[in-house]
Order: C-alpha cells, then structure tokens, then sequence
C-alpha cells in the first residue's frame, strides 16, 4: 500500500514541534542556507565558469521542480527567465495568497514551519541576486503573518537575514505583506499590482511578464510557499537524489489537500505521481473511503477552476512502452497517477494539488452554482467578459437551484463560458469557464432534467420548486 | 468623534512604510493597521492615508471598495465569518450560517454581512478560507475554527454575550 512521503512535512506534525527558532535549529534548521552560501563556483566541461549562485539555480533546473502554486510551470525555467542584465534590482515574492478552493497546504507550512519558508526564501534570494523580497500572505491568515513576522526577526537575529548574512557580505531584508481577501491577488501580476498598493488587477503577458517588468517594473520572481521550501531540500540533497523522488518530469514530493466527501479529508504529502486518485480516495492511509453507502459521483483534481472529472471515465494517455515507442493507454479515473502530465492527460489539471470528492448524494448543479457564486464574487472587474459573464453563469445557476430553471438553461451556461475563456487578460476567464464547461458537458442530464423540472411546475401552476440544499444539516 | 491618530499608531504606520521603496505600497498595510485600530475605515483614516503616502484621497478609497476584507462601518464585537465555498457547502456551511442567523435574530437571506441592534455580534458568509479539510469552518476575528458544529457554534454565542 502506497505511504506519505513526507519532507516538506517531515517535522511540521510531529509531537513537540513548534514554529521558533529554537526547535526549527534543533531539527537541522539553516542548514541549507549554509551549505547554498558555501557553495563553490565550477568549471563546466566546455570551459565556462558557473559562480556560486549559478550554481544553485542550475540546480533547481536540473532538479525538475515544477510550481506548485497552480501552473506547474518549471522554478528553474522560471528563474532563468529574469533580466538580469538590466541593472534595476531584482524583487523576490512569495505569493502566500492560498486561495483556490480546496487548497488548504501552505497554511500547514506557515501556521507549523514558518523558518523553512523563510530558509528556502533566503537561499532562492541569494541564488537570484535579491536584496528586497516579500511574503503575500492573504488577509484571512492574521496569525499566520504574526508567526511569519516572528520567524523573520528571529532570523534576522540569528544573522540569517537583514546585513551581511552568516559574515558572506549578502544584504537581504524580507517583510510580510497582508492581502485583504481578493482572490486574484493570487493571479502574480494581480499580486503585483495590490503590493505596489493599487486594485489587483492582473497585467497583460506581453508586455508585463514579472520576470522582465514586474514588481515597479523591475524583474520580479513569485514564487508559492510550497515551492520556496522544495529549494532548500534541493540544496540539501542535490538535485540528482531530488529528481529520483517521483516520477520523470514530475519530480519531487507535493502536499495533496483532500477534502469534500472522504471519510479522512486532510494533506497528504506523496511523492508526485507515485500514488493514483483512487489510492488518495480509498485507502486507510489517505482518504479512507467514502463515507459508509456512498459511491463516487465525481472529483474535482486541482483546485476549483480545475475541469471535473466524472466516476467511471476513462482516459487515453501517452506511455512509454518498454520498446521506447509511446503508446497510447486506457487508463480509468481511480488509477491516474496524481501528477502534473496525466491529469493534463486527462483533460484537466493537478492545479494547486487540490482535490475535492463528490458522492452520489450530491446535485452536480448546485455544486456548480455553489462554485460560480465564487468566480461571480472574485471577477476583479477589470475585463467585460468576466466581469459580466461570470456573474451571467453565477445568476442562470442560481436560477437554477431555485427552481426558475429553464430546459435551455444548459446550453445558456455553455455559450457563455465559451465566450469567456480566452477573451481576458488574465487566467481567471478560464477559471470561471472550466468548471462550469466540464459541469454541464459531463452531467448534462442532470442540468437539462432540472430544466425540464422546473419547466412542468410552472406548466402545471404548482409554483416555483423550494429551494435544494447542497448539504444536510450541519453536525449537531 | 474627531479623528487623531495616536502617536504610537503614527510610528507603527512609519515603520510600515518604510518596507517599501515606493510608499503607495504602504497603503494596503495602513488600512489594515487603521481597521485594527478602529474596528474599520474611517473616511478620514482614507483621507490621512492619501496625505501621509502623497496620493489621492480615490487612490485609497477605491481598495477600501475593492478589498473585501475592509469595511467602512463598525461591525459586531464578535465577527463571525462561515465560509460559504464548496467543501464547507458540502459540510453543511450554509445551514449553519443559517442557524448562527436564527439564534441572533438576523435575516439569513441577506447575503450582505448584518450586525445585531446590541452591535455584539456580525455575521458574514465569506469566500474559501483554505482549510476545506477540516469543514466547515469559521472564522471568530481573528481565530479560525475547524469541523464547526451546533454545539460550538452555540458556545461562540455565549462567550461572545458576556
């Protein structure tokens, strides 16, 4: 039976582990640090030099670390991105804004072991020539920023951070920045935006790419929590002994948030596609199964703006045969190994690392209007089609759920995610569109009989339908 | 009431603005400190905010509008967040709103956020407050509270009439 692997929360639940200095040096602490700011320059076979912070962000390439924030996109890629030949300062973010529906991991690393945030910051500042850097943490964790601002100035004190760090001659100075509870202040340009004090709304890509014109338009790294800490395991173990945790070009370890209907929601942390959604679901390790009598209706893999996946589908995924030759694979929804590449395979995506399980006793339309509820509140406003159309889908859903559906109403919600998707500035149209456009096509029976409900009551002259409940009285 | 800003307030919103090589950076982080301080934004918090950073009194006004977190009115001495998204809604967040709503005496089909006459209690439906695994959860100012049920709520009401 597949098991936790457990490094980025290796300490964080352990008994007697507390978030200060003193515990956090106990269990190895700074170490990394150390070790990144002795690191040595060296000679490449074809002559040239690589110095020491080359080095360590060559080593992050080569590590394979894909963000674990929502994109997936490689943090080495990524950082060799930045302009560093501008001559304006480069900025550092940790975009600490956890806000994706179902996400619940960076709040265990903030809230349990603040120091290895601020240890993998540290290095991640040094290895990319940072001196002012800033932690984004949403508004809603106010004790979460008390303990990351306690962490800093323990830090500091400790010369880990502030003038001169560890006698090297590196300056870095880190501060907390709290958000005020918008969502897309988790979108990087909109994070940008609100720490230069303005509205978050997101910048267009061209031109404003953080890693050329980001924070005051200069060359800007973001970075999620989950992802900074991986740097300092990287350092510590060296990319060679990191890149074997995992799968190829899904290396590493990440924290899966389970929630919705398992008998055991919690964060798992597993090597990246070494355990299946259905291993995460069922077994006494994980998930622990539905709840007695239940079966599985639906999941949704990455996150709220993730497409949905249906029980029992199955997809055609590229594998690699013993031969060398891809191939083509029927692979059910219970044995997708939870990874970056096949639930891109299947259509959708492992996003923030977050999954939320849905039983046979839940409405798929009222899940959905739950969600739109969400998007339609979160539309920062800035362009027509989401600011509109998200709360279009938010409005024909709750119409929905309030018995004044329509039979067209599914085709209605289709029409306008499609014309959302791909006509925003920022990922935030998809966000809103997927879950709806994988909704209704995949439970489109569901929407299309609520329709037709509805429809006959009011035919009939029985009135409007009393309003459906997502959920049973709350425990007593 | 006048408005003043207390000296020990004045050097901690100094501090603050000094983080920033820009200083309208500061502006989201003086809201903040000004809410704590007065329970919400004062129209002239906005104003002394604009004057302290050198902007336009809109330029802080329009995060006041924008940011949900803050707020232009007092709210209850306790402030009850539920959070209204997906996994607490599967754990039954709206009725439990809904029960919070019934005990105080307030409108649960109001969305906006309504406060009792004593001005005691606030109760709000919020968005996701990342910790779907422990649902439905609340926040009590600034505590947030895990797998919520009757019985708990019920014992936030009490301490909170005391």
């Amino acid at each position: 039976m597949p098991e936790q692997f457990k490094m980025i929360l290796k300490h964080a639940d352990s008994a007697g582990y507390t978030p200060d200095m003193a515990c956090y040096l106990r269990h190895g602490g700074y170490e990394s640090l150390k070790k990144a700011l002795a690191t040595p320059a060296r000679t490449l076979p074809d002559g040239k030099t690589q110095s020491p912070q080359e080095v360590v962000r060559d080593e992050v390439l080569k590590s394979g670390l894909r963000g674990r924030g929502g994109a997936g996109f490689s943090a080495g890629l990524k950082w060799s991105f930045v302009d560093r030949r501008s001559g304006k300062p480069i900025y550092l973010i940790c975009n600490a804004d956890e806000s994706e529906p179902g996400t619940f991991k960076d709040r265990q690393i903030i809230y349990k072991d603040p120091h290895q945030l601020v240890e993998g910051m540290i290095i991640s500042c040094w290895a990319n020539d940072v001196k002012l850097a800033y932690i984004y943490i949403r508004g809603e964790m106010p004790n979460g920023a008390k303990l990351l601002n306690q962490a800093l100035k323990d830090a500091r004190a400790n010369g880990f951070l502030g003038k001169n760090i560890l006698g090297t001659g590196y300056d870095l100075e880190i501060y907390v920045h709290r958000g005020a509870g918008a969502y897309i202040c988790g979108e990087e340009t909109g994070l940008i935006e609100s720490l230069e004090g303005k509205r978050a709304y997101p910048r267009i890509k061209p031109p404003y790419f953080p890693a050329v014109l980001g924070l005051y338009m200069c060359p800007t790294i973001v970075n999620n929590v989950e992802t900074l800490c991986h740097v300092r395991h990287i350092v510590a173990m060296g990319s060679g002994e990191y890149a074997k945790l995992g799968t190829p070009n899904n290396t590493g370890t990440r924290i899966v948030s389970l929630s919705g209907d398992v008998q055991k929601p919690g964060y798992f942390e597993i090597e990246v596609g070494k355990v299946t959604i259905g291993q995460l679901i069922f077994d006494a390790n994980f998930g622990g199964g539905l709840k007695p009598g239940r079966t599985l209706k639906a999941i949704i893999p990455g996150g709220s703006s993730s497409k949905v996946l249906k029980a029992g589908e199955v997809f055609k995924l590229n594998r690699k045969g013993a031969d060398g030759q891809m191939t083509k694979v029927d692979v059910p929804l219970l044995d997708l190994p939870y990874d970056f590449d096949s639930l891109q395979g299947a259509g959708t995506m492992s996003g923030s690392g977050a999954i939320i399980v849905m039983d046979d006793t839940r409405s798929m339309v009222d899940s959905l209007a739950n969600l739109s509820a969400f998007y339609a509140h979160e539309s920062c406003g800035q362009c027509t089609p989401c600011r509109e159309g998200a709360l279009w889908l938010a409005k024909g859903l709750h119409r929905l759920e309030h018995g004044e559906g329509r039979k067209e109403d599914a085709d209605y919600l289709t029409h306008i995610a499609q014309n959302i998707q791909g006509r925003t500035i920022c990922a935030f149209g998809e966000a809103a569109s997927w879950p709806v456009l994988s909704f209704v096509k995949k439970f489109r029976d569901e929407f299309e009989a609520r329709g037709a409900a509805d429809e006959a009551a009011r035919a009939s002259g029985a009135g409007p339908t009393p309003e459906r409940k997502l959920a049973a009285s709350p425990q007593p | 009431m006048s408005f003043s800003v207390p000296p020990t307030l004045e050097a901690e919103l100094d501090e603050l603005a000094t983080h920033y090589p820009q200083k309208r950076s500061a502006s989201l982080m003086f809201l903040h400190a000004f809410q704590e301080h007065f329970g919400h934004v004062p129209r002239e918090a906005v104003e002394w905010t604009a004057r302290k950073l050198g902007l336009q009194p809109i330029n802080v006004y329009e995060l006041v509008t924008f940011y949900p977190m803050f707020r232009q009115q007092p709210v209850g001495k306790t402030h009850i967040k539920v959070c209204r998204t997906l996994s607490c809604a599967l754990a039954g967040s709206a009725e439990l709103r809904e029960h919070f709503c019934q005990k105080l005496g307030l409108d649960s089909h109001k969305h906006t956020p309504q406060t009792t006459a004593d001005g005691k209690f606030t109760v709000e439906f919020v968005e996701c407050l990342a910790s779907c695994g422990t649902a439905p959860v609340v926040m009590v100012n600034d505590d947030l509270l895990e797998k919520v049920t009757v019985t708990e709520a019920d014992r936030v009401l009490a301490s909170g009439k005391k």
